[in-house]
């Protein structure tokens, strides 16, 4: 992904939870919403917890250690920002708390595909793809790195 | 007399039918608007049926759909609407949206119901700001995102089929299952399709050429892909003893059920609550033995299947999710040709489906399944008797099973 400044990049003007789910990233920080009461992560950020039905939520710094889940090449772009950039890969991954979230791998270097594969374990990296938005990347953990 | 019914899936066999089907040309760039389209559809419906357009007193749709109930029910002279209901989730209503209009007859809200889609795809007709309405939603979708959006298009991933393509690359690392499984399906509806003289796609093509296809979003090609274009189709429901009384012979609808299930715009959600994988049992999963059960048929008494395929990677896994199949052994099933027309074991969307007859949400399946009951198919399973058919597996959804009523 470009780290040049996207003035069209697709970005997230919501309001409530989401918006404060932007707000840590573009302040530098992965934070996931939590339950106050059992400790059940979600993603998407949700009103009320799905497992005890309690509406005190909390906001918990991620581990930023994930799964990839999935991976696609996307060939057919369909988003302006997106049109100049294809091949592209796209991720799912499953972080260590237990949520699931689509993401992009990163470093990519020409053509602008990874080597990830689904299993690989990753690291969520902030790449801040405009003053407005950060967006959370996962970037491969080496062997020698392993997850701790 | 109330139905019976289990965990959400209720048989419905003696009080409601299908009585008339209907439907336009399918073509791109037709030149008329929605409620122009569904007017035609409906009236084919009823000539069908031999039921006067005015007898008709409910509306079910689709959630997406553009044509209000009332302006259908002021241009078709309706004497009374007393029951109208839509379906969420898209395609996810394909076989909602007739479950809807039986639950209505069944319960005497309504007499005559009308479940109906018409679609507008055409870029520059004169549509509305509604993202639903001609184009492509995500070319509305701008720059500034929320809901379901904010957590996709930042990443890229925008279009159904990179979110399908997610979700069938799951299934592949799961399960081995290989892309040219879902190729054989497309070879196979474009083989229906191709003996289809409704079908916009009259040539069949190879596996070779399938593969030889451009890649949509690995492993999604674009024979995989269902079609764009303008159209409409209808479905009339009435009570079981009033179908006996009209023109066309009885199809019956023995078992309908909704079923809850993530949905393919929040792979978030998606992939934490979905059954696809095993992990779970939701949605379709859990229905299909209940909607099984109240129509009193095993899955192998089923003798063809019209399965919503947005994608044909929907049609291995709908198979799994509702029963036919283990999970995981969709792919193989599909590549030994079962549910190809006419030697496999359960042909599948004989028509041609949605890569080649049309992409009306999948109701125009509905109609084959009727086709199919009647004997009137072009690609007739022989002696068919029970018809399964079911909306979107990547959505909260829902089935039909549907039986020819004996004579």
């Amino acid at each position: 992904m470009s780290s040049a400044r996207e003035p069209d990049w697709p970005t997230p003007a919501s309001g409530g939870a989401a918006a404060e789910f932007w707000a840590f990233l573009r302040a530098g920080e992965l934070r996931l919403q939590r339950c106050r009461e059992c400790h059940a992560y979600a993603h998407p950020p949700v009103p009320v917890c799905a497992r005890c039905g309690s509406l005190r939520r909390e906001w918990v710094a991620a581990q930023r250690r994930a799964e990839v889940w999935s991976r696609t090449t996307v060939h057919a772009p369909v988003l302006p920002a997106f049109a100049d950039r294809v091949p592209y890969d796209a991720l799912v991954v499953r972080l260590d708390e237990g949520v699931f979230m689509v993401t992009n791998p990163t470093p990519v270097a020409e053509p602008l595909l990874s080597l990830l594969e689904v299993g690989d374990r990753v690291e969520i990296v902030l790449h801040a793809v405009t003053d407005d938005l950060t967006l959370p990347l996962a970037r491969p953990i080496t062997p020698a790195q392993p997850a701790s | 007399m109330l139905p019976d019914a289990r965990e959400g899936a209720v048989r419905l066999d003696r009080h409601a039918a299908i009585v008339g089907i209907g439907q336009t040309r399918f073509a791109k760039d037709m030149g008329r608007d929605e409620l122009d389209l569904a007017c035609e559809a409906v009236l084919a419906a009823c000539a069908d049926a031999g039921l006067d357009r005015r007898e008709i007193d409910g509306v079910a749709s689709f959630h997406v759909e553009q044509v209000d109930e009332i302006d259908l029910a002021y241009a078709l002279g309706f004497e009374r609407l007393r029951f109208m209901a839509r379906t969420p989730s898209g395609g996810g209503g394909a076989a909602s949206v007739v479950g809807l209009a039986a639950l209505a007859v069944a319960s005497g809200a309504a007499g005559a119901v009308v479940a109906f889609r018409a679609r507008n795809r055409s870029k520059f007709a004169g549509y509305g700001a509604d993202p639903n309405q001609g184009g492509r939603p995500w070319a509305k979708a701008g720059t500034r995102l929320a809901g379901y959006q904010q957590w996709h298009h930042p990443f890229g991933v925008a279009a159904p089929a990179q979110e399908m393509a997610l979700i069938a690359q799951r299934h592949m690392h799961v399960f081995g299952t290989r892309a040219e499984h879902f190729g054989a399906q497309a070879v196979a509806q474009r083989f229906h399709a191709s003996r289809n003289p409704d079908a916009l796609m009259r040539r069949a093509i190879t596996l070779d050429e399938w593969a030889a296809s451009r890649v949509i979003a690995e492993p999604i090609r674009l024979f995989d892909c269902s079609l764009e274009h303008d159209g409409a189709v209808a479905v009339l429901v009435t009570g079981r003893d009033r179908a006996a009384h009209l023109r066309a012979p009885v199809v019956e609808v023995l078992a309908h059920g909704q079923c809850d299930g993530p949905i393919h715009t929040d792979l978030g959600r998606f992939f934490a609550e979905t059954a696809f994988f095993g992990e779970r049992t939701n949605g379709a999963r859990a229905l299909a033995p209940h909607l099984f059960g109240v129509a009193g048929i095993a899955p192998s008494e089923v003798d063809a299947a019209m399965i919503f395929d947005h994608f044909t990677m929907a049609v291995p896994i709908s198979l799994e999710q509702y029963g036919f199949c283990p999970l995981g052994e969709g792919g193989p099933l599909v590549a030994a040709g079962t549910t190809r027309w006419p030697d496999g074991g359960l042909p599948v969307n004989t028509h041609g489906g949605s890569n080649g007859e049309a992409f009306v949400h999948g109701l125009n399946h509905v109609p084959e399944a009727v086709r199919q009951l009647r004997g009137t198919a072009v690609n007739q399973v022989a002696g068919a008797r029970h018809v399964f058919v079911c909306g979107s597996i990547t959505d909260p959804s829902g089935a039909l099973i549907l039986r020819r009523a004996d004579p």
